[in-house]
């Protein structure tokens, strides 16, 4: 059992600087990528030589650094179309992150096309980001939320689905990989079947870019989003993809320069034209930029390879933590995707997770932002191993043997 | 002159040092969570919880004739319990205004500081605030 030979973990590894840290005298073994992932050198480099080099406002300005740090903010916007497959760059939002880009919809799309007598599905395994802004939507719009259940595997209730999608939802918002339960969501599947009932979707892809290949023409998705910060890139910015009739259709949401036509007091104010209308203000160009290069990046490797490599350490560690007395998975789905969320009988995640930080051993411990989750589970959360591109099979082992011993200490 | 909550503070820093290295640290800590007495059930309710975003812990708090405050408390969380025993065994039975007044930099010198900081969502922080403004409430003859 070993990652395609093609894949050199050892050369990817060198080139993360943060990984040679040590925490609390022992070498960090970092599987907490799903909460944000380690940046490469060609990212941080990226970023600090558009700093250095590069810096002005962009999109105005008749200079060479406006037109150059233009050239590269809206380079990256089209290395961002062609990762994810999209028709045109007018689809394609830069904005502050997932979270941001779940809120514009909400607050563009849904306050023009929700109220009350309508309703929107999602499911129990969103991350907060994909419940709260609907649920503040609703209680000024009045709409009612319908929730998909899992099955004990942690994958949909397809028959549930089924019959929420029969009451003629406006929308379907769900994810595409849970970042609690890692189950890998059949996108295309369900958006057809949302597409059938006369819905609207909205897929989160947080915890699906960084770790597969996604095409958002092939999925017919009408909403993706995701975030730089998990895909090997900087915090503060992500992507919204939207179909551009839909897009077209919608209301501006934050207003001021740069989204504008004309502004005036007298004759009333115009809007930009796609993607602008969306991106008021000078927005985080040095973050747009390093996120180009993160998807650069991601693409040197390969997605295959990395999604290759990502199962292989999955399978390892769910091989060997089994093992380990008094062990429970919490989602164990067919299909998943870079993360293992698990419990010890007797055990609290957060004991857990404190010695294995003293190991050096960085996972994350709680809800992870899924308590609607963790409640219909009834615990107090779980603890959980996320992998990227730089975890080895031998950190794995090390992240085993701690669980074991720490465990150990806590029973 | 010291207040007897220093003492304790000097005792508990002392018995750690006796300690080598994390391990045998966090080993007594669990131990102590798991000697700590259980709190009456009638006390572990929710008014009485404090919610620390991943370990819950329970503080009832009685102020007795002679002035002194006595704490019970608990935590879903035996390491977390463990250091709630160690801040019951610093601060009950001693002047509510000495409780209200305590610095606690025992945690400091047992090496064991980042679990009482803020960031820490394990309820520790809250429940030593807690305490303290029970000292406090019953300085003023609450």
């Amino acid at each position: 059992m070993t990652t395609p030979t093609s894949y050199d973990v050892h050369a990817i590894r060198a080139q993360f600087p943060i990984l040679s840290r040590e925490v609390h005298g022992k070498p960090l073994a970092y599987f907490d990528s799903a909460a944000s992932a380690q940046k490469p050198q060609a990212v941080i480099d990226a970023q600090a030589r558009y700093l250095s080099h590069t810096h002005s406002n962009i999109h105005r300005g008749v200079h060479a650094l406006a037109q150059e740090a233009t050239e590269a903010y809206e380079g990256a916007r089209e290395k961002v179309r062609a990762h994810l497959g999209a028709a045109s760059t007018r689809e394609i939002l830069f904005v502050g992150g997932t979270t941001d880009g779940i809120n514009l919809v909400a607050q563009t799309w849904g306050r023009v096309n929700l109220s009350a007598g309508d309703s929107i599905v999602l499911t129990r395994m969103e991350h907060h980001s994909n419940i709260v802004p609907w649920q503040m939507l609703a209680l000024e719009r009045g709409f009612d939320i319908h929730v998909v259940e899992l099955n004990p595997d942690g994958t949909l209730d397809g028959d549930q689905f089924e019959q929420h999608l029969n009451r003629g939802p406006k929308l379907v918002a769900f994810t595409h990989v849970s970042n609690a339960l890692g189950t890998v969501n059949d996108v295309k599947h369900w958006t057809a079947r949302a597409h059938d009932a006369g819905a609207t979707v909205l897929v989160d892809g947080a915890q699906s870019v960084p770790h597969l290949a996604v095409n958002v023409q092939e999925l017919d998705v009408d909403f993706y989003t995701f975030s730089g910060h998990k895909t090997y890139g900087p915090t503060g910015i992500g992507i919204l993809y939207g179909k551009e009739a839909l897009l077209d259709a919608m209301p501006p949401w934050r207003g001021g320069g740069e989204m504008i036509g004309t502004v005036s007091f007298e004759n009333g104010t115009t809007y930009n034209e796609l993607p602008y209308k969306f991106e008021a203000g000078t927005p985080h160009i040095s973050g747009g930029i390093a996120l180009g290069a993160a998807l650069d990046w991601m693409n040197g490797v390969g997605m295959a390879s990395l999604t290759a490599h990502e199962h292989v350490l999955t399978q390892h560690a769910h091989a060997r933590l089994a093992n380990v007395d008094g062990m429970r998975f919490i989602g164990t789905a067919p299909c998943k995707a870079g993360v293992v969320s698990f419990l010890i009988d007797g055990v609290h995640p957060y004991d857990l997770g404190t010695l294995l930080d003293q190991l050096g051993i960085a996972v994350r411990t709680g809800h992870h932002c899924t308590e609607p989750l963790m409640d219909k589970l009834g615990i107090p959360g779980t603890v959980r191993a996320s992998f990227g591109a730089y975890n080895t099979v031998e950190e794995v082992d090390r992240l085993a043997e701690a669980v074991a011993r720490a465990a150990a200490m806590l029973r | 002159m010291a207040s007897v909550i220093d003492e304790r503070q000097a005792e508990i820093a002392d018995e750690f040092a006796m300690f080598g290295d994390w391990m045998e640290k966090y080993e007594h800590i669990i131990s102590l969570g798991r000697e700590l007495a259980p709190m009456d059930p009638a006390d572990k309710v929710d008014d009485n919880l404090i919610k620390g975003c991943q370990s819950r812990v329970w503080l009832a708090a009685r102020k007795n004739a002679d002035g002194h405050v006595t704490f019970t408390a608990d935590s879903d969380a035996i390491i977390t319990k463990g250091l709630v025993a160690l801040m019951v065994r610093a601060l009950s039975d001693a002047p509510a205004s000495d409780i209200a007044g305590a610095n606690l930099s025992f945690l400091d010198e047992i090496g064991l500081h980042s679990h009482l900081s803020p960031t820490r969502s394990n309820g520790l922080q809250a429940m030593v605030k807690q305490m303290k403004l029970y000292g406090l409430a019953f300085t003023a003859g609450a």
